[in-house]
């Protein structure tokens, strides 16, 4: 026998050291070169990929992250590392895809994940203050689906090359990102799409990138770090432990930014948001929803495909392909407001969601 | 008879919530709950004790737990 929790950073003082140094690293990315109030937001990250890798042609969303790709191989370093790496899937994987496809649009309406909402928040962004409320809307929806039973139903033990699939596709991107380098001035470097000007124009040097992602994912893999789940259970529980580590990415980015002079308060003219205060309610709504539904934060799905789980794996790749969707069909909002057809795509997502919340109770 | 709570498979937050519900089914007693993987079986050991229940932990083949909970 042995104690419940043997894990260090599986404690309240690890989860608020491990929001703490996220916060920390995301404030100095911005500083060394990356967007503002964006920093490591693992929806806009998810979706530079989806651009550089051709999926949309939006051309100032364009750049094959570092961070991203080390989020996953950090944690499938500390999940080889702890015994942890465990090859598993089949929980309605295609519900899990599109789960993936709407939490994206849902934050490419809202201009960003639960971590840019905290990030934005911590930058000054009021905006951010409406998408924290439908984010919490959102994932207290979703609560209320598991209390009537919701569940995607059981995993089963996958082989090894599944569990491995992810951390392979994160390798075969850097590979390609390390043959293909950023050219000045040109939009296309070999295979891959470089954005010349916008957000993604703005980016860390790679190593610094890359390092900050594998030290986040090894960190994150450990102490199970989830904004989704620190709403969620929260609200279902009483359980605090993972808001805790919510709280101190918020203070640690917060500090972060008063010091390096980054904190800007305010509604009108932040970085990469608009002010539709309704739309930024409903995008981070459905996104929040979506997120509870498939069990995790984006940045939680990343470092569960690196343990091995393909059902997270699955949600990333639906998450790509949302991107991808959102900027040719003109879903995903912009600086000016949202899409032409932002509208219709939350109205169309959400009732998705719920046929997908209710049509999956035990 | 010991309750048995099942978790395997089962993604967050049902290995939590499946617990908790036959925590505050039962009230008091011994419960036994079977998990798959290291998160799961830390979040049902947090929120085991943080309802005043005792956890004993016990490591069973292919990266399984049986977490022995008592009130």
């Amino acid at each position: 026998m042995s104690a419940g929790v043997k894990n260090v950073f599986a404690t309240t003082v690890g989860i608020i050291v491990v929001g703490t140094v996220i916060g920390v690293v995301a404030g100095f990315l911005q500083k060394l070169g990356n967007p503002a109030n964006m920093a490591i937001c693992v929806a806009c990250f998810g979706r530079d990929i989806a651009g550089a890798i051709g999926l949309h042609r939006a051309e100032v969303v364009q750049y094959l992250r570092p961070e991203i790709i080390g989020f996953v191989l950090g944690s499938f370093a500390a999940a080889l590392i702890f015994k942890e790496f465990k090859p598993s899937g089949g929980s309605a994987p295609v519900i899990r895809f599109f789960l993936g496809m709407i939490a994206m649009i849902g934050a490419l309406v809202f201009l960003g994940c639960p971590w840019r909402v905290i990030l934005r928040l911590a930058g000054g962004d009021g905006n951010a203050i409406f998408g924290l409320l439908g984010l919490v809307s959102g994932v207290g929806i979703g609560t209320l689906f598991f209390k009537g039973g919701f569940s995607l139903g059981r995993s089963q033990v996958q082989s090894t090359s599944t569990g491995l699939m992810l951390p392979l596709m994160m390798l075969g991107l850097l590979a390609l990102r390390l043959l293909f380098p950023p050219v000045p001035g040109e939009a296309q470097s070999g295979v891959l799409w470089y954005s010349i000007k916008g957000p993604g124009a703005a980016y860390a040097p790679l190593f610094i990138s890359l390092g900050a992602g594998l030290g986040i994912g090894f960190l994150a893999q450990r102490s199970r770090f989830c904004t989704m789940g620190a709403i969620r259970d929260a609200l279902l529980f009483r359980q605090f432990y993972l808001l805790y580590g919510f709280v101190a990415l918020l203070v640690a980015a917060f500090a972060t930014n008063i010091a390096l002079g980054q904190f800007k308060p305010g509604f009108d003219g932040q970085p990469v948001a608009h002010t539709m205060w309704f739309w930024n309610f409903a995008g981070m709504l459905m996104a929040g929803l979506a997120f509870a539904l498939a069990g995790g934060c984006p940045g939680r799905q990343l470092f569960m495909s690196g343990e091995g789980n393909s059902d997270a794996g699955v949600f990333v790749l639906g998450m790509l392909a949302g991107a991808g969707l959102a900027h040719n069909f003109g879903l995903a909002s912009s600086p000016q407001g949202i899409g032409p057809h932002g509208m219709a795509a939350v109205i169309v997502g959400m009732a998705v969601l719920v046929f997908i919340g209710v049509t999956n109770r035990k | 008879m010991k309750q048995t709570v099942d978790t395997r498979g089962l993604s967050c937050p049902q290995p939590v919530l499946l617990a908790m519900q036959a925590m505050r089914g039962t009230g008091s007693g011994a419960i036994e709950v079977l998990v798959d993987n290291e998160a799961s079986r830390e979040n049902v050991a947090r929120a085991a004790q943080s309802q005043g229940w005792s956890v004993a932990v016990t490591e069973m083949a292919g990266g399984e737990c049986r977490l022995d909970l008592a009130k």
